[in-house]
């Protein structure tokens, strides 16, 4: 045991799990984004700094800013490099927020789908506890969207109140894709603010920042191949968030903080990539989660699909289902011992699944929204991997029903 | 030996984690499994302790990193607070002085943790207990300090079938060296006390805010009122401090709850001799792996967690248990566990719901008379 006792080397369980189907909660780093960011991690130089080091360090940077800027149709001085979605999310919320309270402070209503991410649902909720704002909850239907109606009724008679208006472009857990240049186009009519969160969306659907008319969009880059830590929040000219962070005045002053160069490149080059890749891979993942669905669906015949159906208005590497008279940690955790990887899509307390506040806003009853999994395909997803889980999701979910009636 | 699937519950203590870690090189296929039992867990940073800390979580999650298993945090919060936490008030309202730890081996640990186990998939549980199982009889750990045999004495042969104590063998200070050569985190992390639930380890503050005021009369012996209380349930049978009786006793002496009578609230005080027990009915028996007995057994009784032992006879009957004590027991309160020993094998345990000083027949503790 000598050797052993750093504790390093005895690993019992697999070293890796065999099977991905998690991609949603983030995908492999690909290899030109890996090489890339070893490239830029060897190099010295901040990009504030005015000597030459300095000066090639800014370089990479605004290199990366307008591959973004390109990968989702933006200018380059629209895009704000940030730690990842949640900064993102959060400068957008509680900035515009702060920024429209000090313009007339009459406008304290913050209007936002309650299938939001936890970025923006709890910074909403923080506005509200701390800053005097008042949530407008956005309802969605049955498949998760919101449409532009029910976002004109929830404006209502006193567009005047409104601050902000916050609609994911497509959610995390059930995939739905909302009409955003429509829903924008509602928020226009009142000279509201609208800000999205496109981090599931980016590289995986056209996600044009212009043509979609929000004045605020958030991306990442580990969702889309890049990097954990590099992320980004569009802003159309003359949106100005009040800061969240302050310091040496990075990002236009919007965003202070050493830039990460190197993160920032992964980010841009993985962006690019992924873009470019787009139309086919997308067409490829759906037909893979097609054949998922199927599969599930012919092993456990009362297994329901949630969100939308497959096509334009989903995520193409998304399925998601309720599993009746399951527990959803109970069918991750055997699907985990068979070396497949999913979620349960949830949000986390002290690792403690909490039942899908998505599901349930959909309309789902509490068991449902406890019964579900996420599988989410993505860039190295195979045909094994759907394979996998047709061969063993029956079995596993006749034992976590057992394990649900103990 | 036979290669088992066996879950570990690890608390995020040394015990549970080098239990989880003998499992594991014993050739058994172990996944580590913490119980998430409060529903909003507090952070050493709100100033709580106890074993329903995110730290706690944490401490299980990176002691099963280096044992190299698979982890997972199990909600078991509403199951707890039904089976455990009101179980435990609801007995400190009946004038009882219940044990919790007790109560989660059986209707946690062993039962809703094991059922759900077993249904996935798994032969048995592993905990970090102290103590020993003998071709499936329970028996007390060799270190006497920390032998929790008496906690573990409620599980059925059935539950103790499935059981794993891998610490059976161990003294507590084996398994601290033992964790610091595993390189656990865990191995110097201090011995949970109190009561898991009650962070602040104040258990009257705990049931006044469960139970509301109940404000009650203290009495003597003789009946005559001697003070005021705000809740029976923030007494004990043989407790002494705390009771801020104004006027001293006749003889000078030191006096002890006696007595404490939840419908009308009266808590009686007396002197020691008095909590002297003779006799003990217990409800709900429950014998270890062994058929109930069809006359009176010769044993050792044991009436709370790390209290003396006592020769006794006890005698099934009628679904109780009545046990004849030796020689008398001081402060026995009803709601512990009676746990009957045959020197260091457990032979079963019932909950004490009576205790008298003489004969059985006599129902009160004591008359006017006495």
């Amino acid at each position: 045991m000598a050797e052993t006792d750093s504790g390093h080397e005895r690993l019992r369980q697999p070293p890796a799990c065999q099977f991905y189907l998690d991609h949603a909660a983030t995908t492999p780093v690909v290899p030109e984004a890996i090489a890339a960011i070893s490239e830029e991690l060897a190099q010295v130089g901040n990009p504030s700094s005015l000597h030459n080091a300095g000066r090639r360090a800014r370089r990479v940077v605004e290199e990366a800013r307008e591959q973004v800027a390109e990968a989702c149709r933006a200018r380059p001085s629209e895009v704000i490099f940030t730690s990842g979605g949640t900064e993102a999310d959060n400068l957008a919320v509680k900035g515009l927020y702060w920024a429209q309270q000090a313009e007339d402070p009459r406008r304290r209503r913050v209007l936002a789908t309650a299938v939001e991410h936890h970025a923006v649902l709890d910074s909403v909720e923080w506005l509200a506890g701390h800053e005097g704002a008042e949530p407008g909850w956005l309802p969605v239907d049955g498949t998760g969207l919101l449409t532009a109606d029910a976002l004109r009724e929830q404006i209502g008679a006193d567009p005047g109140s409104v601050a902000l208006i916050s609609v994911m472009w497509a959610n995390n857990e059930v995939g739905t894709v909302q009409p955003i240049a429509d829903l924008a186009a509602v928020a226009h009519e009142h000279g509201i603010p609208f800000h999205t969160d496109a981090v599931q969306a980016a590289g995986q659907l056209p996600v044009g920042f212009a043509g979609s008319g929000a004045d605020a969009l958030t991306v990442t880059g580990h969702k889309l191949g890049g990097p954990v830590g590099a992320g980004a929040l569009l802003l159309a000219r003359g949106t100005l968030p009040v800061p969240v962070l302050h310091g040496g005045g990075q990002e236009s002053d919007i965003r202070s903080g050493t830039l990460d160069a190197a993160a920032i490149r992964g980010f841009a080059t993985a962006f690019q990539l992924a873009v470019k890749r787009r139309d086919d891979e997308a067409a490829r993942l759906a037909a893979l989660s097609g054949d998922l669905i199927g599969r599930v669906q012919a092993a456990v015949p009362d297994a329901v699909l949630n969100g939308p159906p497959p096509g334009p208005g989903r995520l193409p590497g998304n399925a998601h289902f309720s599993f009746p008279g399951c527990e959803g940690d109970a069918l991750l955790m055997l699907l985990d011992a068979k070396g497949i990887a999913c979620s349960t899509g949830s949000a986390c307390t002290a690792g403690v699944a909490q039942p899908s506040h998505v599901l349930l806003a959909m309309g789902a009853d509490e068991p449902r929204a406890r019964g579900s999994l996420r599988f989410s395909l993505g860039h190295s997803s195979t045909r094994a991997d759907v394979e996998a889980v047709g061969a063993v999701i029956a079995e596993v979910v006749d034992r976590a029903r057992r394990a649900g009636r103990a | 030996m036979r290669r088992m699937r066996v879950l570990a519950a690890m608390s995020g203590g040394v015990d549970s984690a080098v239990a989880a870690a003998r499992a594991a090189d014993a050739g058994h296929e172990v996944t580590g499994v913490h119980l998430a039992l409060s529903a909003n867990p507090q952070s050493y940073r709100s100033g709580a302790r106890g074993c329903c800390t995110l730290e706690d979580a944490r401490d299980a999650r990176r002691a099963a990193d280096v044992i190299g298993i698979p982890f997972y945090v199990w909600d078991l919060a509403e199951r707890f607070h039904q089976d455990v936490v009101s179980d435990f008030v609801a007995e400190y309202a009946r004038g009882r002085t219940p044990n919790p730890c007790l109560r989660c081996n059986e209707k946690i640990k062993f039962a809703a943790v094991l059922d759900r186990a077993v249904a996935l998939g798994f032969d048995a549980v592993c905990t970090g207990h102290h103590a020993r199982l003998v071709d499936g009889a329970l028996h007390r750990s060799p270190d006497r300090g920390k032998d929790q045999s008496y906690v573990l004495a409620v599980l059925t042969g059935g539950q103790l079938a499935r059981a794993l104590f891998p610490l059976g063998d161990s003294t507590k200070d084996q398994v601290r060296a033992e964790a610091a050569a595993r390189g656990l985190a865990v191995a110097d992390k201090p011995d949970s006390h109190d009561v898991c639930f009650i962070p602040d380890g104040d258990t009257r503050s705990f049931l006044a805010r469960a139970l509301g005021a109940a404000p009650g009369p203290i009495v003597d012996t003789g009946g005559a009122v001697v003070g005021r209380h705000d809740g029976a349930y923030g007494f004990t049978v043989g407790q002494r401090k705390g009771l801020r009786v104004g006027t001293p006793a006749p003889d000078g002496k030191p006096r002890y709850v006696l007595d404490i009578e939840p419908v009308s609230g009266t808590v009686t005080i007396g002197p020691a001799e008095e909590l002297d027990v003779m006799r003990i009915v217990a409800e709900r028996p429950v014998w270890t792996g062994r058929p109930a007995p069809a006359g009176p057994v010769e044993c050792q009784v044991q009436l709370r967690a790390h209290g003396d032992v006592h020769p006794a006879v006890a005698e099934p009957g009628g679904g109780e248990l009545r046990i004849s004590l030796a020689r008398p027991a001081r402060g026995v309160a009803t709601g512990q566990a009676a746990v009957l020993y045959d020197g260091d094998r457990v032979l079963g345990s019932a909950t004490i719901s009576a205790a008298t000083g003489g004969p059985l027949a006599r129902p009160a503790r004591r008359g006017p008379a006495a």
